[in-house]
């Protein structure tokens, strides 16, 4: 039951169907990479599981811990223990990271509830040390003016400030220089645990060899057609997708 | 008796300012009713011009309790509270040598020829002329500050102006020179200690010499029955800064008139406006960026965001007269539109008569971003907590531009009530 489970998903934008009956099940305590074309799909399946209103499901569903999110607005799914990194966060002018992160732990306590503001920035700024982000992007607005990489390692402060149940990381590697590639994957792994599921959108391997997964899945034209073991990346990278299509 | 048939002088102005104050009140009278026809008047509410149901303010009733909630800033230079059009509270706790800060009756009498020189000495351009003849007319006090040449005040000034009572007017008024080389920072706060319907005919002069820098901030939290205009000029000397901001917090209708003229070469304008908007409440806003001198800077950076069925109406225009050659002037107003019943109407204009000029103009209306909002919603956020998020942010990218980081967290916090973000 402690799953997050993706049955026979089917999902468009406008009337272009995208997703063409997906099946994926991420277990707690598991990690899956989600590898596959530009375009087949990818961060089409995050954005939906997230609830994206831009995407309509026209038929399967998505169960958190065996409770169906679809029905569900995006913030409610997100307080259930969802998350999504994305691959293009979005930059919010005048809002600032401290208050941005903040508004969403407050979100999480019971109404009524008072977040401790001192507790809450002794933690922000350990999370940050971690991830070597500089101590003045509190101050700053969310993504505003960031680097490419910048706004990759706010998204990995985010995940481990809010620590979800289920992260979804869409392409979270990309535009990362390789020691900055070390200092998130290494924020990934420090939330990695059996509570944990988690969901890795790449197209490098690279960074499966520092956030090792159980199960690496490839996906076309809105499917997984192949899933395997962490050396199916090794055998993508060599052979490339062409491969997994000839295959099939 | 209302404030349209009373001409009431008050006996603590020196003679020759009542004289002044005489005249003012036959200009009044004579000065004709503006129409809907008159383009400074395009898209108002002419409501507000109806002057008859105000009456002059007594005395306010509990001093004691106006005073107490005269609390801004902890740490200030000094402080002016004004209720009903009577001094209240004067408190200087910390003002350089020369620094002259004065309820008006004060300067009137005992620095007749320095108060003379600045006095309402600007005509009123942007369409209430009228009105400024009966703030003149009608007027009992206000504040006067004059920093000397290279007197910089390092704490903030503030300035209170009350209004108590029902359907009583009230004719603020905040008189600001700045000798060459000084600085200031100025917070003008205008507010109402009940929720009772009244009239304010406010008028901001600030009078910035060369290489002076002021900072002056109005923050208006009028009752929401509340008619009030709010008149303001500023002339800006050479290499000089004048920074402005208005907080419109509060009001039924808001008009406010913003003319800031730069005077002499190198002056800089910074003109910044804040404005919470719903129900039914409406803003006008009228400003001019005069440009006069060459190499010279105005900026205007409008943000508006209408709720509910409320109203903004803008018009600006940039003038850049034939000596002003490599101006730089900028104008911008964002209208972040919250609900499909509110308006917003905007009315940019630019002349030019000078060569070598950048100038940029534009005013953009918008829904919130649904990107933006999806993104805090997949951070746990709740959907109205997001949108006021979003707007608050809105309102810092303008609070920035202050360049003052105790003013914008100060700042901030008023906007954060106003908006019950906790
Ligand atoms: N708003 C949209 N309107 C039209 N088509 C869309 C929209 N969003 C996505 N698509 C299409 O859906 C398909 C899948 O896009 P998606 O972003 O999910 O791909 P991806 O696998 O994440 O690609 P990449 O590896 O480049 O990130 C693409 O063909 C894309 O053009
Ligand atoms: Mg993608």
């Amino acid at each position: 039951m402690n799953t997050l489970s993706i049955r026979n998903l089917h999902a468009s934008i406008g009337d272009k169907p995208i997703l063409r009956g997906l099946n994926l099940d991420i277990p707690q305590g598991e990690v899956h990479a989600i590898m596959g074309k530009n375009g087949s799909g990818k961060s089409t399946l995050a954005k939906v599981m997230a609830g994206h209103p831009d995407y309509t499901v026209t038929s399967g569903d998505v169960l958190l811990n065996g409770q169906s999110i679809l029905g569900m607005e995006p913030d409610v799914r997100a307080r259930l223990g969802l998350f999504l990194a994305f691959q293009y966060p979005m930059e919010i002018p005048g809002v600032t990271i401290a208050n941005f992160i903040r508004a969403a732990v407050q979100a999480r306590l019971p109404e009524g509830e008072e977040l401790e503001a001192t507790e809450y920035y002794a933690k922000l700024y350990a999370k940050m040390d971690e991830l070597s982000i500089p101590r003045a992007f509190t101050s700053r607005s969310v993504n505003e003016g960031f680097s490419g990489g910048e706004k990759k390692r706010c998204e990995v402060l985010q995940m481990a400030m809010l620590q979800p149940r289920y992260a979804v990381l869409d392409e979270t590697d990309s535009g990362l220089d390789i020691d900055a590639l070390k200092v998130v994957s290494s924020g990934v792994n420090a939330l990695r645990g059996p509570e944990v599921g988690m969901l890795v959108i790449t197209h490098y391997q690279r960074l499966l060899d520092y956030i090792v997964p159980d199960k690496v899945h490839v996906m076309a034209e809105g499917e997984i057609v192949l899933s395997g073991d962490k050396d199916l990346a090794l055998k993508l990278e060599a052979e490339g997708y062409d491969w997994v299509t000839a295959k099939n | 008796m209302n404030i349209v048939s009373q001409h009431q002088i008050s006996s603590d102005l020196p003679a020759w300012f009542s004289e002044q104050q005489k005249q003012a009140w036959t200009e009044f009278q004579s000065v004709p009713q503006p129409t809907r026809h008159d383009e400074l008047w395009r898209f108002s509410n002419l409501k507000i011009l109806d002057l008859a149901r105000w009456h002059l303010a007594s005395a306010p009733a509990d001093v004691d309790a106006l005073l107490a909630r005269s609390r801004g800033l902890s740490d200030l230079a000094a402080k002016l509270v004004f209720a009903n059009d009577r001094l209240i509270l004067r408190e200087i706790k910390n003002l350089p040598e020369g620094v002259l800060l004065l309820p008006l009756e004060e300067a009137a009498r005992d620095h007749e020829a320095l108060f003379e020189r600045y006095f309402m000495k600007h005509p009123t351009l942007l369409g209430s002329a009228k009105i400024a003849a009966l703030h003149r007319a009608q007027l009992k006090t206000g504040a006067f500050l004059y920093v000397p040449a290279g007197v910089k005040v390092e704490k903030p000034i503030e300035l209170w102006h009350w209004s108590e009572g029902d359907h009583i007017a009230i004719f603020p008024h905040t008189l600001v020179v700045c000798e060459e080389g000084s600085s200031a920072s100025v917070i003008d706060h205008f507010f109402s200690m009940n929720n009772e319907a009244s009239f304010v005919a406010g008028v901001n002069d600030l009078i910035v010499k060369a290489d002076a820098h002021l900072k002056y901030i109005a923050v208006q939290n009028w009752s929401r029955e509340t008619t009030a205009f709010h008149l303001n000029t500023t002339g800006v000397g050479k290499n000089a800064v004048a920074t402005s901001l208005q907080l419109n917090l509060g009001g039924r209708y808001i008009r406010t008139e913003s003319n800031s003229r730069l005077l002499e070469e190198g002056a800089r304008s910074v003109m910044l406006s804040i404005n919470p908007m719903d129900a039914d409440r409406e803003v006008d806003q009228r400003t001019f960026q005069d440009h006069l001198a060459p190499s010279a800077t105005s900026d205007l950076l409008y943000h508006n965001a209408l709720d509910d069925r409320s109203r903004s109406v803008f018009s600006g225009l940039i003038k850049v007269g034939t000596a002003a050659h490599e101006t730089d002037a900028y104008q911008k107003v964002r209208n972040l539109m919250l609900s499909d019943e509110a308006e917003a109407n905007s009315m940019p204009g630019l002349e030019i008569l000078a060569d070598r000029v950048r100038c940029s103009h534009g005013a953009t209306s918008g829904e919130l971003n649904q990107d933006e909002l999806f993104y805090m919603m997949a951070r746990g956020i709740p959907p109205q907590k997001a949108a006021k998020l979003i707007v608050r942010g809105f309102f810092e990218t303008v609070l920035r531009r202050l360049e003052e980081p105790s003013l914008e967290k100060y700042f901030g916090h008023l906007l954060d009530r106003r908006l019950a973000l906790g």
